[in-house]
């Protein structure tokens, strides 16, 4: 039994909620993700079953076809889901946390009525294109540009590592672009929604990744990409802010997957000491490996409460950059260590990718770079302390 | 079309499940209870069948009174009300007991149909839908592996061992279902949050007037007199291939009657 995240503490719905995903990740998820994976194929099946249970509509009111739930379900949900696999949970954290979520809150309402309900039903996908092949941690020096050209937006330019934008159900890619220079070069920076297939736009072969094997990344080249004038997400010169506002919710979604990557690793990790031997005795009975486990528990543990406590701050309306960016930081990077001491202890096993925990050792990476690296973290941590 | 499904409580099944000396009944305080698997069919076919024509899903259960989680995971499911008949007397109540109890249950509700598990994951009995639907005077449909509903017949499929048989009968009717019949949805958040208010009525034996001597361990027939635990698998026998290993396979799959 794994009863390791019961929580008197959560409500019960939240729970309840913890409880289908688990059930939906080790019966649908766990026992075909690894064959996706070696093939580096997108699971259709799985990410359809899983908008057939609502989860790429958690956040969002039914009056989208969401499930009137909020950010924290969203989290719940990455959590479990990468606790069996990282490439389904990043396809819905991508999907809903940079796909739709920019859409809903700040698109106009025929922006929301046209896009989200296909995409609460996880029938079509999003993306965020922000990343270029020049840079993706200094988000204001981006160099895509949407010129304005009668009543369309021209674009050109090009991302790099643009999740979901290229799979058969991509609807959307919000893509942010230069709409403007001032006298002094400064750019003003806008969201452009431009549907998947809009002539003009590439969508490059897959990359052959380290990890997220089962996940859909691709690079986008804009030729003359031509949209409606009213595909402008919000406001004109708005983009930056838009953008910040995505990101520091994502850190909180990216904090749970990493958190359910460790607790992947402590679940796999207890029931492998129990099996294998070596001098005679289960290795679980060795100190050494007891305590490696300790230590993989108390970070998944941590790192819970950490995304936890942003997430309350974030449904309580305060502030909560930098809880966020310390969830992100504490979590990926506990989501790295555990995973390494849990290849180790596999021994041989934990190099072979048909085992999870070799898996989770590829999966991990990303996590301290995604979303904002390590150092940005740690840049938006320094900086909420007025050190200078 | 209105439908009542009998769930149970049962605990579940990977934990490690151990008898009370005292009453050589499964200890249910020791292991997490959650809804009989196979009842998750039974549910989604009624919520299918009500999603095609029409009508609602009443839900039973009947247990100790915290076994909540089952009727609960049906109604996030989709079930639209929860009936739960809880009493201490009701412990110890042997499959003829439940089906008394289940059918009094039943005599309070207005049905075109139950559906049930064909077998309850601890006791594994399977008596339960024939002898309710005895006590009901209705026809029996069990084993279902596919069930149709055409005005006021049913039709279902009947696994057998040898492929299934084609029963019809009119409604109402009492229709046990396997695990083939569909793929059971799980609840999603807003059938969580829709749970937490849709009604359900508790019931005990005062409330169904009927007589605690009838049910229970005193109203059971048959009486669990004696437990052992199962002894360990024995080991297997290796055989070592010195060039008649394939000879001596087949021999042993012979003396077992597989081939
Ligand atoms: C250790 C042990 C010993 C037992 N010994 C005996 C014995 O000697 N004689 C005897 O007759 N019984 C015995 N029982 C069984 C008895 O207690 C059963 O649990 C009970 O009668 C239901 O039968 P079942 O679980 O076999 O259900 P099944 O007939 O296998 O269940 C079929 C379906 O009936 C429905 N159902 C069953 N129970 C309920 C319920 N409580 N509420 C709602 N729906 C329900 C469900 O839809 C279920 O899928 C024993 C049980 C145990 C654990
Ligand atoms: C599988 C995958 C999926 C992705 N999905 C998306 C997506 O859907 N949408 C999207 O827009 N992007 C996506 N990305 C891109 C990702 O967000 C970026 O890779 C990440 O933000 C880092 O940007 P970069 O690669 O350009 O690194 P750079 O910005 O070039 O950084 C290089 C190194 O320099 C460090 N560095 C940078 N600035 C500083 C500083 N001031 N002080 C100290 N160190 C610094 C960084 O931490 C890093 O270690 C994805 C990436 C991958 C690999």
């Amino acid at each position: 039994m794994m009863t390791a995240m019961l929580d008197p503490t959560l409500p019960a719905e939240y729970e309840d909620l913890r409880k289908a995903v688990e059930a939906f990740a080790r019966e649908e998820v766990a026992p075909v993700i690894g064959d996706y994976y070696e093939r580096h194929a997108f699971p259709y099946p799985i990410v359809a079953a899983m908008g057939r249970m609502g989860l790429f509509g958690l956040p969002f009111p039914s009056e989208y076809g969401g499930m009137d739930g909020d950010y924290f379900a969203l989290c719940i949900a990455l959590e479990e889901l990468a606790r069996v696999d990282s490439s389904v949970a990043i396809t819905l954290e991508a999907g809903v946390s940079l796909g739709s979520m920019p859409v809903y809150r700040f698109g106009t309402d025929e922006q929301k009525e046209y896009w989200l309900t296909d995409l609460c039903k996880g029938e079509r996908l999003a993306a965020f294109g922000l990343t270029e092949p020049g840079g993706g941690s200094d988000a204001g020096a981006v160099n895509t540009r949407a010129g304005n050209v009668g009543d369309s937006w021209v674009i050109n330019g090009s991302k790099s590592f643009i999740t979901n934008s290229g799979t058969d159900i991509t609807s959307l890619i919000t893509v942010m672009a230069v709409t403007a220079r001032d006298d002094d070069g400064r750019a003003e920076l806008s969201c452009v929604l431009v549907p998947s297939g809009t002539p003009g736009l590439t969508v490059e072969p897959g990359y052959s990744k380290v990890g997220w094997c089962a996940s859909d990344t691709h690079g986008l080249v804009f030729d003359n990409c031509r949209v409606p004038q009213e595909n402008l997400l919000g406001e004109r010169g708005r983009g930056y802010a838009q953008f910040l506002r995505t990101l520091d919710e994502g850190r909180i979604a990216i904090a749970a997957l990493a958190t359910g990557l460790a607790q992947g690793c402590v679940d796999e990790c207890v029931r492998y000491v129990k099996e294998r031997s070596a001098f005679g005795h289960k290795i679980g009975e060795y100190q050494a490996i007891q305590f490696k486990i300790a230590d993989m528990e108390a970070r998944a543990h941590s790192s819970r409460l950490a995304w936890r406590h942003a997430a309350g701050l974030l449904l309580a309306g305060k502030p909560f950059k930098k809880e966020a960016a310390i969830a992100k930081l504490a979590a990926s990077e506990a989501a790295m260590a555990s995973a390494r001491e849990a290849a180790q202890i596999f021994g041989g096993y934990g190099f072979m990718n048909e085992f999870p925990v070799g898996r989770f050792y590829r999966d991990a990476k990303i996590l301290e770079i995604g979303e904002g690296t390590s150092e940005v973290q740690r840049l938006l941590i320094a900086r909420s302390l007025n050190l200078v | 079309m209105k439908i009542v499904v009998l769930v149970k409580q049962v605990p579940d099944t990977a934990a490690d499940k151990r008898l009370d000396p005292d009453t050589l009944a499964v200890d249910r305080g020791a292991v997490d209870g959650l809804i009989n698997e196979m009842d998750e069919f039974a549910v989604e076919e009624a919520l299918q069948l009500v999603e095609k024509h029409g009508g609602e899903v009443t839900v039973v259960s009947m247990g100790p009174d915290d076994a909540t989680d089952a009727y609960k995971k049906a109604l996030q499911m989709g079930a639209d009300k929860a009936v739960f008949l809880s009493d201490p007397a009701l412990a110890g109540s042997d499959a003829l007991a439940t089906s008394e109890a289940l059918a009094k249950v039943l005599g309070t509700l207005e049905y075109d149909l139950v559906i049930l598990g064909s077998e309850a994951s601890d006791a594994r009995t399977s008596l339960v839908p024939a002898l309710l639907a005895e006590r009901l005077g209705l026809p029996q449909l069990t084993f279902a592996s596919k069930v149709e509903v055409d005005g006021s017949a049913i039709r279902v499929n009947r696994l057998t061992d040898y492929g299934h048989d084609v029963v019809e009968a009119a409604l109402p009717a009492v229709v046990s279902v396997v695990e083939k019949i569909n793929e059971p949805r799980y609840p999603s958040f807003k059938g969580i949050m829709a749970a937490k208010k849709k009604p359900v009525e508790a019931l005990d034996l005062a409330g169904l007037g009927l007589d605690a001597g009838s049910v229970g361990w005193a109203g059971s027939r048959s009486k669990v007199l004696d437990a052992t635990v199962a002894p360990p698998r024995a080991k297997g026998t290796i055989v070592t291939d010195e060039g008649n290993g394939g000879s001596e396979l087949v021999g042993f799959l012979a003396s077992k009657k597989f081939v």
